[in-house]
């Protein structure tokens, strides 16, 4: 056996530059491979992290899915928003621990704005639990006061104290915001989270309503801007609405209870989730995309695959000499056999360990600039479960494949015997 | 008398389809003989070596070789009587151009445990050994790619390997026909020599009649291959 596998090491080691190139393509196509899958595996671990410590959120009836991206991923949004009185009734109740009110619906250059309370640095956890940290300054205090997540505040080169001015709605910048007449200051900027709060400018409930005096109807009173500010602080801004609520249990084990005593609401509908169930939900919806990718990944490697065998075959003509000698020294046809399969297996597992090592470094080089960019959390580390598999299945494909030269040669050898062909 | 080391009788054999090749009522090579076959090209020997080898089976008759009836043999059996018994020397490209030059005289010793206690403890040495006695000492030599040594050099590289690990049948198929009178001459010397030493048999086959002398018994295949006698007739 190890004299076998010595043999197809050192007839490798004579046709390197073509083994080489088919060892780099098997390693191409495992490190695409591993790097879907660990993209995907990043993508829930990062969507997981976005949010812990939060057993409800409740808001206006939609569909689960829809609640979660939009008040925890700020993706999408609420088509209809629930009324402070009731949001008041869910904070009083008994089973609730605590609550944090948001209201969503602005924007700032591109980035979302909340509105929320103070308690929302207490008890929005991400992560697994961690709190949320302020890399600069302290939560608002003033009407006019934000709180500017990490990226907005790198992307956008803000620092404590820079003036900005919200929009109306999500559009872009430029087009004529609506809010620009109500500055706020940065009084805080947030340590990075690597979830959707690094892109989030929070103002408080109050000063979401505030930039809205004038707005009543809908759109902006062509008056509204000439409400001086005094004024607007002497009004009574609690919010009428907010858009969603994170709430806190006394007791996990009530969890069910509650959300059904909510979900069945007399008055206003509403509709409360389980943040771990939402995003199950979601992967029911995205798991079909992955498994396309996953797929069509996959019929990468057997490319990959294939170029072995293309490799093997055409080095077989050329070979048939060699194999005759190996008879002829002793070599038994499975002898032969066991020589390709080898080849071909260790072609295999060369091929799998270097697009291992391939896309390590590459998440070792690239996994911070990704996170930066596109927020999603590539996991470190060495090489794990998944790698291995990898390794395994790749490997063991490539020595079944190589039965396929294998048996040629092995035909072949017996049918030329000892007469050497040229 | 002496245990013949080959003992072929009345064996008939024809490829697929094809005219008879060979029909040979008897041949034997006893032990410790050396023996010249000769034949012109396309008188059926590397057939006959091929039998011998035991990688082709008769139509019909038998085949012993070192008192094995090789007809009676599984392929798998005659295998390992080869590997662990019968060394093999052809015209040229005998060597396996991956292995170094030791590597390709360790060869048999991969496929065939006999071979590799026979050879002892220090195989590399043994090979180191027998490629002295061929008149391949040169540490620098040793060092080479096999397709860069002379043919000649080769041939001898392909001896020491059919030799390791003292095999009792020697088979050399045209082993001196890419060679220069004086190497040709040389290689028999030095093939007989270490084939007298170990005791082993050799059966050498050539079209060229002037080596006959070189041998304890020289034998005409086309006398003993009535297939070729018929065809001959023929035309």
């Amino acid at each position: 056996m190890s004299a076998l596998l010595s043999l197809a090491w050192a007839s490798l080691l004579n046709r390197k530059g073509s083994v080489i190139l088919t060892i780099v393509a098997v390693a191409l196509s495992v490190a695409l491979f591993l790097g879907v899958e660990k993209a995907r595996s990043g993508a829930r671990e990062g969507f997981g992290n976005t949010i812990s410590g939060t057993d409800l959120i409740v808001g206006a009836p939609t569909g689960s899915v829809n609640l979660l991206l939009y008040s925890v991923f700020r993706m999408g949004g609420a088509t209809a928003e629930v009324s402070w009185p009731t949001y008041q009734k869910i904070a009083a109740r008994e089973d609730v621990a605590w609550t944090v009110p948001i209201a969503l619906g602005d924007s700032h250059r591109g980035y979302r704005v909340m509105g929320t309370n103070l308690d929302y640095f207490e008890h929005y956890k991400f992560g697994g639990g961690q709190q949320l940290g302020f890399a600069q300054g302290k939560p608002f205090d003033d009407l006019f006061d934000a709180v500017i997540g990490s990226e907005v505040a790198r992307e956008l080169g803000y620092t404590l104290d820079t003036p900005v001015t919200l929009s109306h709605g999500l559009g872009a910048a430029d087009l004529g915001s609506g809010h620009e007449n109500r500055p706020f200051r940065i009084t805080g900027i947030l340590k990075p989270t690597g979830t959707p709060v690094d892109r989030t400018v929070h103002v408080s409930l109050e000063a979401i309503t505030a930039i809205h005096v004038g707005w009543e109807t809908g759109a902006k009173n062509p008056l509204a801007d000439t409400i001086p500010e005094e004024m607007i602080r002497s009004f009574d801004l609690t919010p009428k609405t907010v858009t969603a609520i994170f709430v806190g249990l006394e007791r996990k084990g009530t969890i069910l209870t509650t959300r059904r005593a909510i979900n069945t609401n007399r008055g206003e509908p509403l509709m409360a989730i389980i943040p771990g169930e939402a995003l199950a939900e979601l992967w029911n919806v995205t798991s079909v995309a992955e498994r396309a990718l996953l797929a069509v990944s996959a019929f990468v490697i057997a490319v990959g695959l294939v170029s072995i065998l293309t490799s093997i075959l055409t080095s077989l003509n050329e070979r048939r000499r060699e194999m005759s000698i190996l008879r002829a020294t002793g070599a038994r046809p499975h002898h032969i056999f066991l020589l390709l399969v080898f080849e071909s297996g260790l072609v295999g597992f060369l091929g799998a360990v270097l697009g291992i090592a391939l896309i390590h470094g590459l998440i070792a080089v690239l996994a911070p600039l990704l996170q930066a960019q596109y927020g999603v959390a590539f996991s470190m580390g060495a090489p794990g479960l998944v790698d291995l598999a990898v390794l395994g299945a790749v490997t063991a494909a490539s020595l079944v494949i190589g039965a396929i030269p294998a048996l040629t040669a092995m035909r072949r050898s017996l049918a030329d015997g000892l007469s050497v062909r040229l | 008398m002496r245990q013949p080391v080959i003992d072929i009788r009345d064996i008939a054999f024809a490829w697929k389809q094809g005219p008879q090749v060979l029909d040979i009522p008897a041949f034997r090579v006893d032990a410790g003989e050396r023996v010249f076959l000769r034949g012109p090209s396309g008188s059926g020997k590397s057939t006959l070596l091929g039998l011998i080898a035991g990688v082709l089976a008769p139509q019909s008759g038998s085949i012993h070789v070192l008192g094995e009836d090789m007809s009676a043999l599984s392929p798998s059996r005659r295998d390992r009587l080869r590997a662990d018994h019968v060394g093999v020397i052809f015209q040229m490209f005998n060597l396996v151009p991956y292995l170094s030059v030791t590597g390709n005289v360790l060869l048999p010793l991969r496929f065939s445990p006999a071979r590799r206690k026979a050879a002892g403890n220090d195989a590399e040495g043994e090979a180191r050994r027998l490629l002295a006695r061929l008149g391949l000492e040169d540490e620098q030599l040793l060092k080479r790619r096999v397709s860069d040594l002379s043919v000649g050099q080769q041939q001898r590289v392909a001896a020491a390997r059919a030799l390791i690990g003292a095999p009792k049948l020697i088979i050399a198929d045209e082993p001196t026909s890419a060679l220069d009178a004086d190497a040709r001459d040389r290689f028999i010397a030095l093939l007989s020599e270490e084939v007298t030493r170990t005791g082993a048999s050799l059966l050498f086959v050539s079209h060229d009649a002037s080596l006959a002398s070189l041998f304890t018994r020289a034998v005409d295949l086309a006398a003993i291959n009535r297939a070729m006698n018929r065809a001959g007739a023929a035309a």
